[in-house]
């Protein structure tokens, strides 16, 4: 690969970084939410109990 | 409820499919430039997120410009999302326009590259905006200075941008030039799916983004009603 | 009219409570004269006078921010704020009446920074002092806006920095062309379209940034 080629897919390629981070730290915050919910529920229940 | 969800999905496989088209027709089916050769390839994508970032700030700030005309604050969370995306472009933008630089005249910076500069400055400028938010108690108040703030920000980029032609009369001679690319028709086209393709991007991210916030506001509010 | 009784009001409590404290003054002045002197440190020899035009624009809006820090931060203005808010005024009439004060204290600065300019560097052209004034009206009401949104915050004078420093760089970019160049109307032209525009949307946009 030229110097040239090599930087115009260096630059692609951070594109496609930032998108996969943006990834990455969604599936992590949609992990939480999960967590959240659940602990909400169980919460709703214990209520409901009581 | 669902309806919103196919949306939300739709938006992202378009996102996806033009961004890939886009990229594949740059690399693969557009002609090689006469005067840069490959290098000039970059161009496609560091222009498509330059406006999409310009974009992104429109948007903010027409969020901004509604919440305060309705006085409703729900749409500081969506200009609030629009600045986000925007300054992730912004990133995108600087960091692609110093590849490209670096290709083209071997520096990784050139105060000649108005786009670069202006950028610089935005970034410098919505930066402030994050500071200005968690640096202020959340409520009606912080919403509508970040409206504000934000439509300063729309009004500073053609400020700056002229601000920047009229320095560079006596503070760099532009010693670099780039010839516009003389865009012939296939080149065109291939900007043109790569700029949707961003933009459907942006356009995605910011749902998923406002999702993930809207979320977060309804889980507290249940918290405390469950508490 | 009251809307200007209500400006002229507030302007004049500003300056007489200015005119009795003595405190933002003096340090402006002492600030700019003193910052000149460190430029005259950091500039290497056989830089051009350029340069030094270059710098008494920071010098300028280094001491504007000073100057700003104090507009809305002093403990007083805070229980101030609050009267003046719930007074029957329209809220942009504050704005007003504070750029004014803001500008008074500017040409004051300047009174005295361009004469130490002159001594330590080169003398001052008409241009640069027509670049001073119209920029001087930028930065006042810019510089007021932003200055109410960083009272607002936990952060006060770590904030007004970073707001107002992106929102100067068209003021310096105009105000050291219209002291260098060989045609400065472009430039003060420039200056001009930015004090409109920004003076309009700050009159406009300060009730959203000073209620609760």
């Amino acid at each position: 690969m030229t110097t040239a080629e090599k930087y115009v897919t260096a630059a692609y390629l951070v594109v496609l970084a930032v998108i996969l981070l943006y990834v990455v730290i969604y599936t992590f915050k949609l992990q939480r939410l999960e967590r959240e919910i659940a602990e909400l529920a169980e919460l709703a229940q214990r209520k409901k109990a009581a | 409820m669902s309806l919103r969800n196919n949306r939300l999905g739709v938006l992202a496989l378009a996102a996806a499919a033009l961004l890939l088209a886009g990229v594949a027709l740059a690399f693969y089916w557009a002609p090689e430039d006469a005067d840069q050769g490959f290098s000039q390839r970059i161009f496609y994508i560091h222009v498509s997120v330059a406006l999409t970032a310009y974009a992104s700030f429109g948007w903010a700030a027409w969020k901004a410009l509604r919440l305060l005309w309705r006085r409703d604050e729900r749409y500081d969370l969506e200009s609030y999302t629009a600045v986000h995306v925007g300054v992730m472009f912004g990133v995108l933008t600087l960091v692609t326009g110093s590849i490209w630089a670096r290709i083209s005249w071997g520096v990784w910076w050139s105060w000649g590259e108005r786009q670069l500069v202006l950028f610089l400055v935005l970034f410098l400028f919505y930066s402030a905006y994050f500071m200005l938010r968690y640096s202020t108690e959340p409520g009606p108040r912080r919403a509508r200075m970040s409206a504000v703030y934000a439509l300063f920000g729309v009004v500073l980029i053609p400020i700056s941008f002229l601000a920047i032609r009229l320095a560079e009369n006596f503070i760099h001679p532009v010693v670099f030039t780039r010839e516009g690319p003389q865009m012939s028709g296939s080149m065109f086209f291939t900007f043109c799916v790569c700029l949707a393709g961003t933009l459907a991007l942006a356009g995605s991210l910011y749902a998923n983004e406002l999702l993930g916030k809207r979320l977060d506001e309804r889980l507290r509010d249940l918290r405390e009603a469950l508490a | 009219m009251t809307y200007l009784a209500d400006v002229a009001a507030l302007a004049k409590k500003d300056l007489l409570l200015e005119l009795r404290s003595r405190d933002t003054l003096p340090a402006m002045l002492l600030f700019v004269v003193s910052t000149l002197v460190v430029f005259h440190f950091s500039l290497p020899s056989g830089s051009s006078d350029i340069a030094a035009a270059g710098l008494l624009w920071v010098a300028i809006v280094f001491t504007a921010l000073l100057g700003l820090t104090r507009a809305f931060v002093a403990e007083r203005e805070q229980r101030l704020m609050d009267g003046l808010v719930l007074a029957p005024c329209d809220r942009s009439a504050i704005w007003l009446a504070k750029g004014l004060s803001i500008v008074v204290f500017l040409l004051l600065a300047e009174v005295v920074a361009l004469p130490a300019y002159a001594l330590f560097f080169e003398p001052v052209s008409g241009q640069m002092v027509a670049g001073i004034l119209l920029a001087d009206l930028g930065i006042a009401s810019v510089g007021t806006l932003l200055a109410a949104m960083a009272a607002a915050s936990r952060a006060r004078e770590l904030l007004l920095p970073l707001l107002f420093l992106p929102l100067a760089i068209p003021v310096i970019v105009g105000g050291v062309g219209a002291s260098v160049a060989d045609d400065p109307a472009r430039y003060l032209g420039f200056l001009g379209l930015y004090d409109l525009i920004f003076a309009i949307l700050s009159w406009a946009s300060f009730e959203y940034v000073v209620t609760e």
